[in-house]
């Protein structure tokens, strides 16, 4: 039996049997006359199909999100024969982002899959997602039959074509012997470097096609790709000089030290040299949040003494972050009497916005160990006093302080929510808008990981999707999504994928009734017109009902606590509606294009009380 | 200032809309853009120039080098090379225009590689500035059809291999020798 099964086929042979052995792996002991025992590895005629799947777990894949359609059909039928788990998502945005949201949450490669034309479409703003925030993914896409490629055929759309400019790198495989190849190089090229996303479109055809599938003969051939760049030595020599001869001097922490694992070089680095770090959006959770060097956010709603700090600065040191224009405000005014140190692997960065003086092009963590025994323990007591001071009012400011109008806002929101969970394993997945700068302010992340957003792209109905991924990568984690009336009614489909899925998911929607953030824009700088800004919602709490979701809206301050800790004793999801404040204002805000210490200020109470007297 | 770059690439489908999407994409403006094949049939061979400062020029050197599909990038814009534009020019030229004609061609060492009775075909080879030269010396007589290739170039003596430069002075690993030798 076991024979026959090894035999390679002429031919045709039976599709079951050549896909559900593990090709490849298998060993054919052969009894020869002579008695001797010879070993073989029996090389399998698979289906392109086949071969997918195969490359898909021997990458490490346990699940994929995904959705079929005519032209990925092949693949979905070889599916049966493979242990991968694979979640149906009721849209194709959503099956990037929730791959998105997986790679996030556990660092691999998250995988996506979709039929041609509008599936390969509907993934495309998952892609870009995750190309701007560097999220290592793999999106596989079914394509017409090779022979149909450019004829308008049904379904088609040259998908390649659509995301070379949103993709670290695509692939058309129209014969099936060249998935294997083409899948290992995707994973690695996903996950190597600056990681990003890969779509890899393939043919129905070759899925469908047979061939002699051999793992070790595909290695990925990639004579151009080059991931592993590193510093020459006399840069590291001017980068140590600018350290040790500079007063005052900040770190600005980047997303790129969670890609690279470089939270304990980072935190050494801060704490042997004496420097305060501030924080990108993407980069909270790198170094705790309650550890004293860690000042906060900077950037467009950063805290004021956070932007003061960079201002005062006499040596920014950039770890894996990218100078985006939501962190420097105007680039004339910005940090101006800095000297600038630009740690990032993708040399791309360096002078891309802000010209540095040291560019240190490689692995930020490997960057660091080099940097790290000639870093000298310097006192910069003087320095952080100063910074002290730069914070002057802000807790008088802080909308925690304010004594108790009655109103729920949705910074409290956020505050009681980080109490009730902060101790536990918790990852917090929000959208994008004034609750994401909320979240940012008010939630304090300890550790990598446990924030997920939307950073660069900026893309509304990321949530609840990512917060899927995120689930599936991380079972034991307590997730929360925390999403804006907006935002989740644009992705709010995926309630159901929940549901089918199984998975005890918390949805915190802060319901203020308006696209918040741009309501804030109309207030600021469009003179209150609040053009297509007021938003008509479901009652949302009906709704999860109908999903079969338990649910519960909230107004009041006092039963925010309560309503947090039914969720997380609930066995299943829960989704509560807060409404909060309608017209309230993400404090401070940078005005695009100000100078970085040119605020709009939460006005100060105190002050107020008495001007009005 | 007029950057030449020097870019080898995998000949593989779909490589040339990669590089012209790269350039559209971060807003460099191509001047010109020459593809063709090398001594070795797996690699393609662009001269790309592009009017970019310094700065500028080394981020398209490192934007480039994300292309994964690209195996290396010469900027030879300060080097030696030898820089060459092919124009065809059809001029109007009958009568005593013809005896000028010939005689212009004869001394930029251009060719006549057509005669009709109204026209004469010229084809010149050269750096642009030969090329602009003549151009201005034919237009009195009736420039009546023009096509020129873009530069191509190669560095004077040293080959590419030889010129593997570094990007913000990054020292390549293993792989970017490798890379040097198999172009």
């Amino acid at each position: 039996m076991k024979d026959r099964k090894n035999k390679p086929t002429a031919g045709k042979s039976n599709t079951k049997t050549a896909k559900s052995a593990n090709a490849g792996k298998t060993k054919s002991v052969k009894k020869t006359i002579a008695g001797t025992t010879e070993i073989k590895i029996a090389k399998k005629t698979m289906t392109g199909a086949g071969i997918l799947w195969e490359c898909l777990e021997r990458e490490g894949v346990k699940h994929v999100f995904g959705y079929p359609g005519g032209a990925i059909l092949p693949a979905y039928d070889a599916l049966q024969h493979s242990k991968i788990h694979h979640v149906l998502v009721r849209h194709e945005q959503g099956a990037t982002h929730m791959a998105d949201g997986f790679a996030r949450a556990s660092g691999r490669v998250g995988v996506a899959v979709t039929t041609s034309g509008p599936g390969a479409t509907n993934a495309v703003t998952g892609l870009a997602t995750a190309m701007m925030d560097s999220s290592p993914m793999v999106c596989i896409t079914g394509q017409v039959g090779s022979k149909l490629i450019g004829s308008d055929a049904f379904q088609e759309v040259d998908i390649t074509g659509v995301t070379l400019p949103v993709t670290k790198h695509n692939y058309l495989v129209t014969h099936a012997n060249e998935v294997a190849r083409t899948i290992r190089e995707a994973f690695y090229v996903a996950k190597s470097g600056r990681p990003g996303p890969v779509l890899v479109d393939i043919t129905k055809d070759a899925q469908q096609g047979k061939c002699e599938f051999d793992w070790e003969a595909a290695k990925p051939q990639l004579p151009g790709y080059r991931p592993d760049l590193s510093p020459a030595r006399k840069e590291y020599e001017q980068a140590l000089d600018l350290i040790h001869n500079s007063k005052r001097p900040v770190i600005l922490a980047g997303h790129g030290i969670i890609i690279s694992g470089a939270m304990r070089e980072v935190r050494e680095f801060a704490e042997r040299a004496g420097i305060p770090v501030a924080m990108t959006l993407l980069g909270l959770g790198a170094l705790p949040a309650s550890h004293p060097l860690n000042l906060g956010m900077m950037g467009m709603h950063g805290e004021a003494w956070v932007n003061h700090t960079i201002q005062e600065a006499d040596l920014l040191l950039a770890f894996g972050m990218r100078f985006d224009d939501r962190v420097t405000g105007s680039l004339k005014t910005y940090a101006p009497n800095a000297k600038k140190i630009h740690i990032d692997i993708d040399p791309a960065e360096i002078n891309k916005i802000v010209k540095v003086d040291v560019p240190l092009v490689g692995d930020l963590r490997e960057v660091l160990l080099e940097l790290l025994p000639h870093v000298e323990k310097i006192d910069r007591s003087e320095w952080m006093d100063s910074i002290d001071k730069l914070k002057g009012d802000s807790a008088v400011r802080d909308i925690q302080n304010l004594p108790d109008s009655g109103h729920l806002y949705a910074a409290h929101v956020i505050n009681d929510l980080w109490h009730e969970t902060r101790d536990g394993n918790t990852i917090v997945v929000t959208d994008v808008g004034q609750h994401q700068m909320w979240e940012a302010q008010y939630y304090k992340h300890e550790r990598p990981r446990s924030l997920i957003t939307s950073g660069g792209l900026g893309t509304m109905g990321f949530a609840l999707p990512a917060a899927i991924g995120a689930k599936v990568a991380c079972p034991d984690a307590e997730v929360w999504v925390v999403v804006g009336d907006g935002g989740f009614q644009m992705t709010m489909c995926e309630l159901a994928t929940i549901v089918q899925e199984n998975l005890k998911i918390h949805i915190a929607i802060i319901n203020n009734g308006y696209l918040g953030m741009v309501r804030q824009w109309q207030e600021f700088f469009y003179e209150r017109n609040y053009a297509a800004t007021p938003l008509l919602s479901p009652d949302f709490a009906l709704l999860a009902q109908a999903y079969g979701i338990r649910s519960a809206t909230v107004s009041k301050r006092s039963e925010v606590i309560p309503t947090v800790e039914a969720a997380r004793q609930h066995k299943g999801p829960m989704l509560i509606n807060f409404k909060v404040e309608q017209e309230d204002t993400v404090y401070p805000m940078v005005a695009a294009g100000s100078a970085l210490h040119d605020m709009i200020r939460r006005p100060n109470p105190i002050v107020e009380t008495a001007e009005d007297e | 200032m007029m950057n030449i770059f020097v870019v080898y690439v995998e000949n593989k489908p779909g490589v040339l809309t990669r590089v012209a999407s790269l350039f559209r994409r971060r807003a460099f403006n191509i001047d010109s853009l020459t593809v063709g094949r090398t001594e070795k049939p797996e690699v393609s061979r662009m001269t790309i120039t592009v009017d970019a400062d310094c700065d500028q020029a080394r981020r398209i050197e490192a934007n480039l080098y994300k292309l994964v599909n690209v195996l290396l990038v010469e900027n030879i814009t300060h080097e030696p090379a030898i820089v060459r534009d092919l124009a065809i020019i059809k001029v109007s030229a009958a009568h005593e225009a013809r005896s000028h004609v010939f005689e212009l061609v004869d001394v930029f060492r251009a060719r006549i590689v057509d005669v009709a009775p109204e026209t004469l075909t010229v084809e010149i080879t050269g750096g642009e500035e030969k090329i602009d030269r003549l151009l201005e010396l034919l237009r009195p007589y009736g420039v009546l059809e023009m096509v020129r290739t873009g530069i191509v170039a190669m560095r004077r003596g040293r080959t590419a291999s030889d010129g593997a430069s570094t990007i913000y002075g990054a020292e390549q690993g293993v792989d970017r020798d490798d890379v040097a030798q198999s172009v």
